[in-house]
Formats: C-alpha cells, sequence, structure tokens
C-alpha cells in the first residue's frame, strides 16, 4: 500500500513574511504621529509703505482724507485709549461699528470702501496684538455667514513715536 | 487499514487583515495631513490673533520672512540679530532679487511678531526695511477660530 503525504499533493501554499512588512508600516505610523502638528492656519494684512513717498499731484476729491486712529497705551502696554479722528471709543467692537457705519454697504471701484485709507499712530508700548485688534476692527468684519466683509484695506502707519511716549 | 488525511494544525493564525487595513488608513491620513511648511515659523513667536486672518488665496512672489520677538530682536533665516545688524542680511535678499532683475517691490517683507512685542519695534523693523527699499509689508496673524 502507498501512503501519500499531504505535502507532495500539489497545493503548495506560500506563506508570506507578514513581520517585516508590519515593522516598517509601524515605523512609518510613529513617524507620522510623532511629527503631525495641528498648525492653526495663518493670515496677512497687507500694507503698503514705501518710505517717504512724495505726493502724486492733489488727492482725488472724492477720496477721504486718511482716517487716523490714535491708540494710546499705558505702562503695561494695554490700551489707554482709543481714538478715530478725535472720536473716542471704548473698545475695538465700538470702533469695528462706527467704521461699519461709514464704510456702508457699496463696495467696487470708486467706492468709500476702496479709497478710505487708515493711519495707525500707536504709542511706542503698545503691545502689537493690540495693533493687529485695531487692524482687524477697521479693515473688516465677519458677517451671519460667516464670510469676511472688506472694509478700509488701505491701512498704513504714522510715523513712529519716540520711545517712552 | 484507515489512514487519517487532515492532520489538527497546532498553530494558531491570526488573521492581519484588519490590522493592516487600519494600520495604512492611519499612515495614509497623516501622510495627507503633514505640513512640511513650518520652516517659515518659529517657536518663540506667539502670534496676535484675528477673526480676519485667512490664508492667502496665492502664494507670493518673493516673501522675505522676519520674526519679531518679544525682547525686540529679529530673526531671519534662522539667525537672531539685533535690529541694528539687520541690514545686510536685507541687502542680500535686495542682491538675490536684483540678480533676476526683478524690482523690489516685488518682495513681500513678511512680519511675524510676537503678541506682546512693542509696536515701537514693528515700526522701527518696517523702517529699516524701508530704508533697504523693500516698501510692501504684510503683518502676520493667527486665524482666530474660538468664540
Amino acid at each position: 500500500m502507498r501512503i501519500r503525504h499531504s505535502t507532495k499533493s500539489g497545493e503548495t501554499k506560500v506563506e508570506i513574511q507578514m513581520t517585516p512588512m508590519i515593522d516598517i508600516v509601524f515605523q512609518l505610523l510613529v513617524f507620522f504621529i510623532m511629527t503631525f502638528k495641528i498648525v492653526s492656519q495663518e493670515g496677512d494684512f497687507n500694507i503698503k509703505m514705501p518710505l517717504a513717498a512724495p505726493s502724486e499731484g492733489l488727492p482725488d476729491d472724492d477720496a477721504l482724507p486718511p482716517m487716523k486712529v490714535r491708540l494710546r497705551a499705558d505702562a503695561g502696554g494695554n490700551p489707554a485709549g482709543i481714538m478715530l479722528n478725535d472720536k473716542a471709543f471704548s473698545d475695538w467692537r465700538s470702533l469695528n461699528d462706527y467704521m461699519i457705519g461709514i464704510i456702508g454697504n457699496e463696495r467696487g471701484p470708486g467706492s468709500i470702501q476702496e479709497t478710505a485709507e487708515v493711519e495707525l499712530d500707536c504709542d511706542y508700548n503698545l503691545r502689537y496684538e493690540h495693533v493687529v485688534n485695531a487692524i482687524t476692527a477697521v479693515s473688516g468684519f465677519v458677517d451671519d455667514s460667516g464670510s469676511i466683509v472688506k472694509l478700509v484695506e488701505k491701512i498704513k502707519f504714522a510715523p513712529p513715536r519716540p520711545a517712552g511716549s | 487499514m484507515r489512514l487519517t488525511t487532515k492532520k489538527t494544525s497546532d498553530m494558531a493564525e491570526g488573521d492581519l487583515t484588519p490590522m493592516i487595513d487600519m494600520t495604512f488608513q492611519l499612515i495614509a491620513f497623516f501622510m495627507v495631513l503633514i505640513n512640511f511648511t513650518q520652516s517659515e515659523q518659529n517657536e518663540k513667536i506667539q502670534l496676535p490673533e484675528s477673526t480676519l486672518a485667512k490664508p492667502p488665496d496665492k502664494p507670493m512672489d518673493y516673501p522675505v520672512t522676519l520674526h519679531l520677538t518679544k525682547e525686540g530682536t529679529v530673526i531671519i533665516g534662522g539667525q537672531e540679530v539685533f535690529m541694528e545688524g539687520l541690514k545686510p542680511y536685507l541687502q542680500k535678499e535686495a542682491y538675490v532679487l536684483e540678480s533676476q532683475n526683478r524690482p523690489l517691490t516685488e518682495a513681500t517683507i513678511i512680519i511675524r511678531a510676537h503678541r506682546d512685542a512693542q509696536t515701537g519695534k514693528v515700526q522701527e523693523l518696517i523702517k529699516v526695511c524701508q530704508e533697504n527699499r523693500f516698501e510692501t509689508f504684510a503683518l502676520r496673524a493667527k486665524e482666530d477660530v474660538g468664540n
């Protein structure tokens, strides 16, 4: 009688070595997890400020004069006074509401929104985050639908005040 | 005579397929989200937040990133320098741009200033750049997602 071995029956089972692949895959996974960092989005406020820009002829009649935003700081660098053309504001919200009232809903070429300009005049020791708050207040707002409505886009700085002012 | 052809295998083999599926999905997830553009960021700088800060639609033509620390020093290209020592670095940037026959107005100085930095320092930094004929600036802020 002949006894057949099961291994010689023709159905050869090829076993793939999974260990090296799993090793590498886990190494990749660990690498990506370690280097993963949630980065919040960043954005820019554009400012065009040539040095001592020569006045190019007379300004347009319909153009608004630059609105001067004066920011005073206390000893700690926090805002001690917010003024727009001699009108005082208690917080950024009220400044933003006032700007919305000035600019109105008109958009497009030649509109107030396009021609208006804001000049920031800040104390030397004012903390920078308040400057960004001021720029945010004058340059736009987020409406109910979550989209950004732009107000004044031309922003510049007044000549720097001396330290200790 | 009766022969038993079936052998009971004593090796327990776990099914690896679901685990490998999940692992590959995780790898794909992290690969897609990995951000290699952190080179222009600096851990010393905490940007101010703004609700209007949204990423630009298109990349800038020639960005030059300057970090302004809380202490008033400037970090450019990984080097921390005082405001007075910034001029050679800016001249180098200007030289690179001019060697490509491009005007300096194409360059944008991205100012990443610390939220607690003094405004006067930011203005001094802008003035130094203006003296080196740069005139387009971008004040960078972090998107305010909370409240």
